[in-house]
């Protein structure tokens, strides 16, 4: 059994197909596979729906699959850094589901471990409600939301090993570690491939059960949506956040 | 005459304590962080997996993985620790974050929020909005007071009922706005209270500019 891939397009062969749903990590350009989806655009594969969390922007990460129309469905919780996504929404183009954030990733995480459904409480009340089961524990309302399983999901992740054992970093972690386990067949690209044994097995995020392949995709420049920075001669509040605006 | 926004910011501040985790929304309630007390502790939580948010970086040492909720580049702190979005809304949900500050589109008296779609105009999402306001347990709203339209005149942000669709039902607790303090008995029917009046601004002033019913209790 080898999982390794020599290159996305490989990585890919033979999993692709029409009106498929893929799941895709990140949050905004944080974590996305972006070799991977370069692939998806390179195979003309169409009428996906794809599960994420925002849609990219204009020509980036999930923004080449909308240049190119390959998507037709999308399920996430915000998209609103794309006017070629607004603009095909509006030409009625593209079917949107909007899910709130932490439903969205429930949803995966559910779907990912064998469990149909669940309630919360998030938007009882609201249109995410209409049409689902409200049912009342202890006093209080949740809505029954269905979970989430793929046909694929591509994640990226900072390290990986030949086993599929992954690590991420810092904020790119987000919706990858659940949409590894929430698919028929998971699609990793990593920064750093490495021998079984270099990641501390206390430290792998994602145990490599969940990963059928793997790519080694050496990291480029990454994209920064919303560059902020502050000037040098400015201290620093001690536990604040954000810092001048 | 009225709060400026830092002013309102600076006002937001005083509802946190020592700590407490917190999430603070996109605008204004971002500035809260510059208002943090010296000496207490608050770790501020980003919802796409990040608990103890830093400052932006320094200018030449912004990493493309280290982001907040908002996408901007920022910085991480010796408390920091990193998590999946179903950790970070689980944290969410399960009521394990004191306090979420954030904007608002409308308010009604009941504590109904809105601040997520308007009908006809292009909708971009939720994002992690519906969460906070479900599963945070004290729920903070900075906000302008009334809503400036494009001919010039105002619209009531503060009503009887929402009439935008709603991001949740009975969660607001509280409401600063440029001109005043207000509070929502979101549980029972105490229903919305004016506690605090900004600087140069009477109680006419906000009358004037406020559908929902509610009782004065100025201290």
């Amino acid at each position: 059994m080898k999982k390794v891939h020599p290159d996305a397009t490989d990585a890919l062969a033979g999993l692709l197909r029409d009106g498929m749903t893929v799941m895709c990590g990140g949050f905004g350009l944080c974590g996305i596979p972006d070799a991977l989806i370069e692939a998806v655009r390179a195979s003309g594969v169409k009428g996906l729906t794809v599960v994420s969390n925002n849609a990219g922007i204009d020509g980036v990460g999930l923004g080449k699959l909308l240049e190119t129309r390959q998507v037709a469905r999308m399920i996430s919780s915000y998209v609103g850094e794309n006017r070629e996504f607004a603009r095909q929404f509006l030409a009625g183009e593209l079917e949107i589901e909007f899910n709130p954030q932490g439903t969205l990733a429930e949803r995966i995480r559910a779907g990912g471990a064998g469990v149909p459904a669940f309630f919360t409480k998030t938007g009882v009340g609201t249109k995410v409600a209409e049409g689902k089961e409200v049912r009342e524990f202890d006093g209080e309302q949740y809505v029954m939301e269905r979970s989430l399983f793929a046909d694929l999901a591509i994640v990226h992740a900072h390290t990986g090993d030949t086993e599929g054992n992954l690590r991420y970093r810092k904020t790119a972690r987000n919706f990858n570690p659940m949409m590894a386990t929430a698919a028929r067949v998971t699609v990793a690209e990593v920064e750093n491939l490495v021998a079984p044994g270099t990641i501390d097995a206390d430290d792998i995020h994602t145990p490599g059960i969940f990963i059928k392949r793997i790519v080694h995709v050496p990291a480029g420049e990454k994209r920064i949506e919303q560059r902020t920075v502050r000037k040098r001669a400015e201290a620093a509040p001690a536990g604040a956040g954000g810092g001048p605006v | 005459m009225a709060w400026t926004r830092d002013e309102m910011a600076a006002r937001a501040a005083r509802e946190l304590q020592d700590g407490f985790y917190v999430n603070l929304g996109i605008g204004i309630p971002t500035l809260v962080s510059n208002f943090i007390p010296e000496g207490m502790s608050v770790q501020l939580q980003s919802e796409n997996g990040m608990l103890g948010m830093g400052p932006f970086p320094y200018e030449g040492e912004e990493d493309a993985d280290l982001i907040n909720a908002g996408k901007q580049t920022i910085t991480a702190l010796p408390t920091t620790s990193y998590f999946s979005s179903a950790d970070s809304f689980g944290m969410i949900r399960g009521g394990h974050i004191n306090l979420s500050i954030l904007g608002a589109m409308q308010v009604a008296e009941n504590g109904d929020l809105a601040n997520w779609m308007i009908p006809g105009k292009m909708v971009k999402g939720m994002g992690g909005a519906m969460d906070l306001v479900a599963g945070v347990k004290r729920v903070v709203v900075v906000m302008e007071h009334v809503a400036k339209n494009k001919d010039g005149s105002e619209s009531a942000k503060l009503l009887k009922a929402c009439d935008l669709p709603l991001t949740g039902t009975r969660v607001v607790d509280m409401v600063i706005t440029d001109l005043g303090v207000f509070t929502i008995d979101k549980r029972g029917e105490g229903g919305m209270r004016l506690i605090e009046l900004a600087e140069g601004v009477t109680e006419a002033d906000i009358r004037a500019r406020t559908e929902a019913d509610y009782t004065v209790a100025l201290a």
